[in-house]
């Protein structure tokens, strides 16, 4: 059992912040399957297309039939923990920081040994479920955890390094006006976050659901407008030396395409509010969230960017909107590589027409905002990176990775 | 007027003689701005970007790049702004005759009333009183609403509840009356805008915007320290900037009056 994960606490001021480090990150470029499997929290390793064995470490033929075809798939993750070992003394300086740290080797039942990090609760001779996670270097890695959840085995210090868990994690909610933002507010003030900085642009324009939002535990109300540089500048300044996660739900959705649109008024609010918003949020609060990459127990860990799914394919019934969208994403992957250094993580997540006032003429399926907050709470949970929520989500991924431009021609129909 | 009169009226205003008051707010990104239902265009609030700050991108200046709407903040209001002002001759900021951006003011004070009232609406018999015991308003003059909305905080200020704003204003005839019976040179209020929060259901909607500018007057919004002003006497400048075809400007209101060394 994992001894619960006490309250930090308060930092002493004469101590000298640690600095992040990585783990050696570098990966070829078949081993990037592993990458990808990871960044979604899938276990895939690679099936060999001809004679079905399952491959591991990656490699360009298989070591069975010499099959150069050798997919990704998903493989059940269950195995026996075989050996295991506790480094002591270790060289690599990230590792050194960190020992004692448990390894061992995992036979899976697919077939292939891995060596994997070790959860606590995982007990050699015993049996075991490996995931594939990112390290602090963005690289994938294989942990084994105990085969059933065992009592708070979240709080592992070998598995809270690989992942964003919000518990005693103190976050800021980049708009609270919106269904979407309040529901986020009251998920991480459910799932342990020990302050929930919710931000309002405009206080002196009233929005529902103020005074329940006031009433959620350990919210904090701040003055913060995704358009005004001069006040997401000045929440940094006041709160950035203590916001280890951000979840941007700052969001302008439009119905329309572009040329039915008069002139370009809206289009340049949908781009100040979610492209330029995030370039704001970034130059603020990037440099001190990459300095406290590894502060401690509640060190800056993430920040989770909102994306409509039709950044990836534009919907031209919302075109506009997924254009800007689409630039909102490509900025998210800038920053996932600015921000590794620090070992901060950008996590995007996607999702299909929201349940709010916006898509109100979209038939369903919706994602409900709440079911939106339990995702990027378990999404953080996980240490995943790339999150699709919702099965219009789903699905426009799923048809993506087949034929893209047939998506494109569906999405305009 | 001889060239030493204007020379004497310089050199009141650098002695004291004339005070000058700024009528204007500070043009900043939390003022609140007109707010209109969502689906329409909105006005852009006021936004500053640096451009350099003696830093890398220009070692020895300091400049900012401003983005701003022409309604936002204490703002000029022109004919054209309005759709019964849309065919008159010289109705934009740019064609408007320049002389026209120099007139004297009255000053109503209705601040106690509209202590008490946000829905406050200034009626012909207030004004006629007002008549009774300053002077009837000339020709040609700015009627200023002085309700002491600029000293409240930016949520009462902007008066927004689920109904709309609640914010004071004129009614439609009292305008009507100040445009037809008194010629008077434009109005001017404390509020967002110049017609009352709750204006869109009077008949006509938006009334002050509906005769005045119907009738080639001018709007002026936003504006703070009509206090400090005498309800007869002073002289206002205020002079948008030469946007082409431009519906209105931010600007700085300044009001002469005339201070204790004559």
């Amino acid at each position: 059992m994992t001894e619960p994960l006490p309250r930090p606490r308060r930092k002493n001021p004469l101590g000298r912040t640690r600095l992040p480090l990585s783990p050696q990150g570098a990966r070829s470029r078949t081993a990037h399957g592993l990458t990808a499997a990871a960044a979604e929290g899938r276990f895939r390793l690679q099936t060999c297309a001809d004679c079905g064995a399952v491959v591991y470490p990656p490699r360009d033929a298989c070591p069975q039939c010499l099959s150069p075809r050798l997919p990704y798939e998903d493989v059940e993750a269950g195995g026996v923990l075989v050996a295991e070992t506790t480094v002591r003394a270790a060289t690599d300086p990230y590792f050194r920081e960190r020992v004692p740290w448990r390894i061992g080797t995992v036979k899976l039942d697919a077939g292939p040994a891995l060596v994997a990090h070790l959860h606590g609760d995982a007990a050699e001779g015993g049996r075991v479920r490996l995931e594939l996670k990112l390290d602090k270097s963005g690289a994938p890695v294989a942990i084994a955890l105990p085969e059933r959840d065992t009592p708070n085995m979240q709080d592992d210090p070998q598995l809270r390094e690989l992942t964003s868990d919000p518990k005693y994690r103190r976050v800021l909610i980049t708009d609270g006006r919106t269904a979407v933002g309040q529901a986020m507010a009251k998920a991480f003030s459910e799932a342990g976050s020990s302050i929930v900085f919710v931000g309002i642009a405009d206080a002196w324009k009233p929005f529902p659901g103020m005074g329940a939002l006031r009433g959620i535990e350990r919210v904090e109300i701040v003055p913060f407008d995704m358009t005004d540089s001069e006040s997401v500048t000045e929440q940094a300044e006041q709160n950035g030396g203590r916001v280890d996660i951000i979840v941007n739900t700052a969001e302008h959705v439009r119905a329309g395409g572009i040329i039915d649109r008069r002139g370009i008024g809206i289009a340049r609010e949908e781009m100040d509010v979610r492209y330029f918003g995030l370039m704001r949020l970034a130059q603020a609060f990037g440099p001190v969230m990459r300095f406290r990459g590894a502060d401690g127990v509640n060190s800056a860990s993430a920040i989770v960017n909102l994306l409509s799914v039709y950044a990836l394919m534009n919907w031209p019934a919302y075109g506009a909107h997924s254009a800007a969208e689409a630039a909102c994403l490509s900025a998210t992957q800038s920053l996932r590589a600015e921000l590794r250094p620090g070992g901060v993580r950008m996590v995007n997540v996607f999702f299909g027409p929201l349940d709010t006032e916006w898509f109100q003429t979209v038939p369903p399926p919706k994602v409900a905002p709440a079911a939106l907050a339990r995702a990027v709470i378990e999404a953080l949970k996980r240490g995943v990176e790339d999150v699709f929520v919702g099965d219009v989500a789903e699905d426009v991924r799923a048809r993506l990775a087949v034929n893209p431009k047939a998506l494109e021609r569906e999405l305009a129909s | 007027m001889s060239v030493s009169s204007l020379h004497a009226f310089a050199r009141a205003v650098t002695s004291g003689g004339i005070r000058v008051v700024d009528l204007t707010q500070t043009l900043s990104p939390e003022f609140p701005t007109i707010v209109l239902p969502p689906e329409f265009g909105q006005c852009a609030p006021f936004r500053l970007e640096e451009i350099s700050r003696y830093d890398e991108r220009g070692p020895a200046w300091y400049w900012n790049n401003f983005t701003v709407g022409e309604h936002t903040g204490t703002h000029f209001d022109a004919p054209i702004h309005w759709v019964t002002g849309k065919d008159l001759p010289d109705n934009a900021v740019d064609t408007i005759p320049v002389k026209n951006f120099i007139a004297p003011a009255v000053v109503i004070d209705c601040s106690k009333v509209a202590a008490s009232d946000p829905d406050f609406v200034l009626t012909i018999p207030m004004v006629e009183a007002w008549e009774r015991e300053h002077g009837r308003i000339e020709p040609g003059s700015w009627v200023l609403l002085r309700t002491d909305w600029s000293k409240r905080p930016y949520a009462g200020y902007a008066g927004l509840s689920e109904d709309g704003a609640h914010t004071p204003g004129p009614a439609p005839d009292v305008v009507k009356w100040l445009v037809e019976q008194r010629d008077v040179h434009g109005l001017g209020t404390e509020t967002i805008g110049t017609d009352a929060g709750q204006a869109q259901h009077f008949n006509p909607p938006y009334p002050a915007h509906f005769y005045m500018h119907g009738k080639g007057r001018y709007g002026l919004q936003c504006l703070a320290n009509l206090d400090l002003l005498p309800p007869q006497g002073a002289v206002i400048i205020a002079a948008p900037l030469k946007i082409k075809q431009g519906s209105g400007s931010p600007l700085r209101v300044l009001a002469l009056i005339a201070g204790e060394r004559a």
